[in-house]
């Protein structure tokens, strides 16, 4: 089913959805330091679907972090979506993330007392949206990765594939520009990570929400359009990739 | 989200059910606990009031200074006048002359040489008049066990103990050895009418009850007594109306230079009572401080177990863009419900463990056999209204504190590491 509308926000007017300048992250790791980021430079525009790649420790999940607005920066600057992370407050930053960031995990994270409408609903709620539009959401949402049949179900009665796209269907559900996803098929076999990929490229392509991955699985990388290559916290490559 | 926050609660048990039997387990002690210290408290000032001192009583300056040691010589006289004029000046009370004293009774054989005699203490009482409250202050028509009710000068009652250790039987004779108001010996032959038991263990081991008349002629008193007591009518201590008659008493009628000048004394300084009645106020509360201690650390601990089993709940809230005072702030509301819930539970539990025990009373009867406390073989737990209020304080307040200790962890919670934590 196609998505039936896509908020705009003033900031996806411009096609630049995220832009790192000089880009340091340094952890304190006893008495030395740690740089998980070393003056990352980094474009992204709406609606791509972006892979950050690299072994473990090669800041992947850091440069998440800072686009997430869960991090800050040491020096340098990340803007996402119009807004300078390094000087949004912890409350600017989770209005930011509740707002216009959706997230996945690699263990998928539902909740499990709640079914799985109420687990996508969750972030509407948040969001202080009407009963009646929550309910078209969630089931708009439901429906676009194929599991509107199972609204009622618990996530313990689920899949890994099923649970990873009720986690899928909750990132989107608020319709927001970018959706970061951290190791999304880890946990998955190779038929079920096809399908997630899949249905995460018909989402980009329907609702032209960005997508940046962290991943280090083969499977995932075949998928991206655009491949940033991560080494010891500098991006070693930067490329293109054909559409699959 | 107050539906969604209610679902999640009722659902998972373990942020539910088992912080609300906690809730209601202490609400419920303390409720119980708090009508059981009532009851004890309430019972022992009753006794006290009924078989001592009244809830407010006058005697003479000399007699109060030496009370314990019941000296009549230095008792009242003139009572009819002093009484008349007691009714008529606080009439929300009864007025009752008493004399009690100290003595041997001697049970004389067929031939009235002494079979038996013991050592008594006694109350003379107008127990001949059909509207004297001794009736209901001593309790004395329920507590009769055998024989019956004196109906004329001369007849006594004997605690049904006493009579069982003298061997002596209702209708027998006994003596009454004592002395009278001036120090001379006294012999007063009375009629044991019947046997009584009270049910407050140094009365039934050694009480007589006499005619107050019989006592005055008895002891050599015409128109005199010990003390007149004064019993509030609705037989509950009034402590702040009963300061207030003592004081306006003592205004009018002592005497400083005079030490047969007639003072009034409530059942807090006549009793001897007013540190121990202070103890058990301080006691109760800080009972009640422990209790709400103890069972904050207990939901302290259940709100971080609860914390650590929701670890991955609160991090992908604070994730997805929950402000952590949200977060915290839907816990606090949580735990608010859980505290009402149990505190409500708890009460009800509470108050019906209290009130079986209001009606049937636990008889300590067996601990108390050397007691001279005047207090009841049957404490009866006593619920009032403020047994019903009083569970919430701990539940919520507990509750509360469990759960605002314990979610200061969300404060500290570092969303940089919530990836992290979220893989695994």
């Amino acid at each position: 089913m196609a998505p039936r509308t896509h908020s705009t926000t003033p900031e996806t007017k411009n096609s630049t959805l995220i832009r790192t300048e000089n880009l340091d992250k340094i952890y304190p790791l006893g008495l030395n330091t740690l740089k998980a980021l070393n003056h990352v430079n980094l474009s992204i525009s709406k609606g791509e679907f972006l892979g950050l790649v690299g072994p473990s420790g090669s800041g992947k999940t850091t440069l998440l972090n800072i686009i997430g607005s869960l991090d800050s920066p040491t020096s340098g600057s990340a803007e996402v979506l119009g807004r300078k992370i390094e000087s949004l407050s912890h409350n600017d930053a989770a209005r930011l993330r509740n707002k216009h960031i959706g997230f996945i995990f690699q263990t998928y994270n539902l909740l499990p007392v709640y079914t799985v409408f109420e687990n996508v609903e969750f972030p509407l709620l948040l969001l202080g949206i009407d009963s009646s539009l929550r309910k078209i959401r969630v089931m708009d949402a439901l429906e676009w990765v194929g599991l509107a049949d199972r609204a009622d179900s618990k996530p313990a009665q689920l899949s890994g594939g099923q649970s990873q796209r009720v986690a899928i269907a909750r990132a989107i559900v608020k319709r927001p520009e970018l959706v970061l996803a951290d190791e999304p098929t880890a946990n998955l076999d190779a038929e079920n990570s096809h399908h997630i990929m899949k249905t995460m490229q018909q989402l980009n392509k329907d609702l032209a929400t960005t997508f940046v991955f962290a991943t280090h699985d083969e499977k995932v990388i075949g998928y991206v359009r655009r491949k940033i290559s991560l080494v010891d916290g500098r991006i070693e490559k930067d490329e293109k990739q054909p559409r699959r | 989200m107050i539906n969604f926050l209610l679902k999640g609660l009722f659902r998972d048990r373990s942020r539910s059910l088992f912080p609300f039997l906690i809730v209601a387990a202490g609400v419920m002690l303390t409720v119980f606990l708090h009508a059981w210290l009532s009851g004890a408290l309430s019972s022992m000032i009753q006794s006290t009031a009924h078989y001592r001192t009244g809830h407010v009583c006058v005697m003479t300056k000399a007699y109060s200074e030496k009370a314990d040691q019941v000296p009549n010589d230095l008792a009242l006289l003139a009572i009819d006048t002093l009484v008349m004029s007691l009714r008529q000046r606080y009439t929300d009370l009864f007025w009752t002359p008493r004399i009690s004293f100290g003595g041997l009774l001697d049970i004389p054989d067929e031939k009235g040489e002494t079979k038996e005699q013991s050592p008594v203490s006694g109350i003379g009482v107008n127990l001949l008049s059909a509207d004297s409250p001794e009736w209901k202050m001593l309790n004395i028509r329920p507590a009769l066990v055998r024989g019956q009710l004196p109906s004329q000068h001369g007849e006594l009652l004997i605690a049904e103990e006493l009579a069982r250790k003298l061997h002596v039987q209702p209708g027998q004779k006994a003596t009454l050895i004592t002395s009278t108001m001036y120090g001379s010996m006294a012999y007063f032959n009375f009629t044991i009418a019947g046997t009584v038991r009270f049910g407050v263990g140094p009365m039934d081991r050694s009480a007589i009850i006499a005619d107050l008349a019989d006592m005055q002629q008895a002891m050599d008193m015409q128109q005199g007594a010990g003390e007149i007591v004064g019993f509030f009518k609705d037989d509950l201590y009034h402590e702040e109306r009963a300061n207030a008659i003592a004081r306006d008493f003592n205004v009018a009628n002592l005497k400083p230079s005079d030490k047969f000048s007639p003072i009034m004394g409530t059942l807090r300084t006549v009793s001897g009572l007013a540190d121990y009645l202070d103890y058990v106020g301080s006691f109760s509360g800080i009972i009640l401080t422990i209790f709400v201690v103890a069972m904050s650390i207990v939901l302290w601990n259940a709100g971080l177990t609860g914390s650590l089993r929701r670890y991955g709940e609160i991090g992908l809230r604070l994730a997805i863009g929950e402000e952590t005072g949200h977060v915290y702030r839907s816990m606090m509301v949580e735990s608010l419900m859980i505290g009402i819930a149990g505190s409500m539970a708890g009460t009800a539990i509470g108050v019906a463990i209290a009130y079986y025990l209001q009606v049937h009373g636990f008889d300590i009867g067996s601990m108390m056999k050397n007691s001279t406390m005047m207090i009841s073989d049957v404490i009866r737990a006593q619920v009032e209204p403020f047994t019903f209020v009083i569970g919430f304080l701990p539940g919520i307040l507990a509750t509360f504190l469990g759960a605002a200790i314990s979610g200061i962890g969300i404060y500290k919670r570092q969303t940089s590491q919530l990836f992290k934590e979220l893989e695994t």
